[in-house]
């Protein structure tokens, strides 16, 4: 019997705001503990939240970047249980009322064909502290950093409208490139800035009933989340072949064993006792509010690849590919700018430069070349100073460091193409006068066929120049030579 | 739970020990066997008021969510607290290297 896959997903974006949800702390990645932990983070008493405005903004982009209806009037809950990371014994979340209701965001599948995902609402709320269990500290303690807790979230939930790993990471990833476009989420995954909470149920193929779900929490990279599915889809139907049942629990997978184990069940699930938060007034949005963040509302990618095939006349395949990350388009528009060669700057971009940060596993605001430095080498192809090969050769320098621009790598290496035709003119005599045989062989062949024995010449030549004589000029010499010679 | 669910069906089914029991086990606190009957009935005579509210017919009014009519005011997203560690850990029973210290917990 066939089995059918059915995913949900809770993404938490962390939202870029320099302060938290509720207080003026700052939110900066990577401070001391607890020295962006202020009283009200800390629910020391008498302590009251104040909403940061930017938060608001923010949610209302991500809520019209995906055509959903915005919360005019959004309320905030309190969803209350203990831990130590929470000092206030509740999240402020919303529940009935959430800043963003249900949208879609379509995805691009394998086979180039699109779906479309439902969104059933996104909202706002705090995250927590965080806890260490192991430490410069004293055995059997956890210790406790709040200076994550009450930076704004918006929770984005999805419809269970996704079928397989594939369509989760590139709805994942979707998310991802729509977030960072938007500039309201850094997207730094290794920092926590995106995490996704996976809810998967099996079903027997053409049944309408959905099957027991499990939820996998707290996945922070897309190849986790890829494993984390493709590991609890064979336990559960491993589970129901062998006619066992699925137990409605929550899950945590182990990136490092590549193991998932069971957190809490269902039977012993928190009962988070929901209620409106006195302390936080409703937040009224009006239509002139919403109509001011969309007038400032950035290209999105799916506009910026448009933009990329008409105003650079790339195919859609590369407009596709330069503008799906944010970081990339800039850069790839940057070269441009500086080098009037979008057709160039991108093959560069999708070839030399993709291949270098994949084999490094750096991202492209990692490069150690920027935009400038790039467009100077394009520049040095476009006015034959330089062949293509050698441009790898000056790429290669600038990625390691050895100069600051093209020119002065070209300059170091003397790799400066050969165009005086004095010079190559000697070049081309010198391997006539050493290609004897070669030479009575091509005057004795077909005219027809000549042509096709040029490679020999031509080839011996860039090696006596060491790559850098001018192809196109070396052609003309060798074929008058040979001309005067036949 | 079955709290939840059966709050506004007190007739059919009145709050028992064992609701009170979980619900005294998520607030954390604890409620003494002997006082267990003493705030069953309590609580079943509160619940039996809002019971009573709720017979009230409120098809044209909209929820309230919060008892003032008023919006929430935004403050602009501006840093206005500076590390201020020292102090706020000071009445902390246990802290080290800036963390604050509590029993370990592990899930």
């Amino acid at each position: 019997m066939e089995w059918e896959t059915v995913i949900g997903l809770e993404v938490h974006v962390q939202l870029a705001t320099k302060t938290k949800i509720f207080s003026g702390a700052s939110t900066q990645f990577g401070a001391a503990p607890n020295t962006q932990a202020c009283a009200i983070d800390l629910a020391m008493p008498g302590t009251l939240p104040v909403a940061n405005e930017q938060a608001f903004r923010y949610a209302v982009m991500f809520g019209l970047a995906i055509d959903a209806d915005i919360g005019q009037r959004s309320v905030f809950e309190r969803k209350n249980y203990f831990y130590p990371d929470l000092p206030k014994g509740y999240q402020t979340t919303q529940l009935d009322a959430p800043i963003v209701g249900a949208g879609q965001i379509e995805i691009t599948l394998a086979d180039g064909s699109t779906k479309a995902i439902r969104i059933h609402h996104a909202h706002l709320e705090e995250d927590a502290g965080k806890s260490l269990h192991e430490g410069d500290f004293e055995q059997g303690m956890s210790g406790i950093d709040l200076n994550r807790a009450g930076t704004p979230l918006i929770e984005i939930v999805s419809e269970p409208d996704i079928s397989n790993s594939d369509e989760a990471v590139a709805f994942a990833k979707k998310l991802h490139s729509l977030v960072i476009a938007l500039g309201i989420c850094d997207g730094e995954m290794s920092q926590g800035s995106m995490r996704f909470d996976v809810n998967i149920s099996v079903r027997h193929k053409g049944e309408e009933k959905l099957g027991t779900r499990t939820e996998t929490k707290n996945l922070n990279s897309f190849k986790f989340m890829e494993e984390a599915i493709a590991l609890e889809v064979e336990r559960q139907i491993d589970v129901l072949e062998d006619g066992g049942s699925i137990r409605q629990e929550t899950r945590l997978y182990n990136a490092d064993t590549k193991t998932a184990r069971a957190m809490r069940s269902k039977e012993e699930a928190n009962d988070y006792r929901y209620f409106p938060c006195p302390d936080l007034l409703p937040v009224v949005l009006d239509d002139a509010y919403i109509d001011s963040v969309r007038q400032q509302m950035p290209e999105l990618p799916i506009a910026r690849c448009q933009r990329f095939v008409d105003e650079y006349a790339l195919s859609a395949y590369d407009a596709a590919i330069l503008s799906d990350n944010t970081h990339i388009a800039n850069y790839f528009e940057a070269t441009v700018k500086q080098c009037n060669d979008a057709k160039l700057s991108a093959n560069w971009i999708m070839g030399e430069v993709s291949a270098r940060l994949n084999a490094e596993e750096k991202t492209i605001t990692q490069s150690p070349i920027n935009p400038t430095q790039l467009a100077g080498v394009i520049a040095r192809i476009k006015d034959n100073s330089i062949s293509n090969k050698i441009a790898k050769q000056v790429f290669d320098g600038l990625w390691l460091g050895e100069g600051d621009s093209a020119d002065t790598i070209i300059e170091a290496k003397g790799l400066k193409q050969v165009s005086d035709s004095g010079a190559l003119e000697s070049m081309v005599d010198e391997v006539i006068a050493n290609s004897g045989a070669q030479i009575e062989n091509y005057k004795k062949a077909d005219p027809e066929k000549r042509p096709k024995m040029l490679g020999y010449f031509v080839g011996q030549i860039m090696k006596a120049s060491k790559g850098q004589a001018n192809p196109k000029m070396i052609n003309d010499i060798l074929i008058k030579k040979l001309n005067e010679l036949v | 739970m079955a709290f939840a669910q059966n709050q506004f069906n007190l007739v059919e089914n009145p709050v028992k020990h064992d609701d009170i029991n979980a619900l005294a086990h998520l607030a954390r606190i604890n409620i003494n066997d002997d006082l267990l009957d003493n705030v069953t009935d309590n609580i079943n005579s509160i619940l039996s008021l809002v019971d009573q509210l709720q017979q009230a017919s409120t098809d044209d009014v909209e929820p309230m969510y919060h008892p003032l009519d008023a919006t929430q005011q935004l403050r602009a997203d501006e840093v206005t607290e500076t590390d201020n560690r020292q102090a706020l850990q000071a009445n902390a029973p246990a802290t080290e290297a800036g963390l604050f210290l509590v029993p370990q917990v592990i899930e």
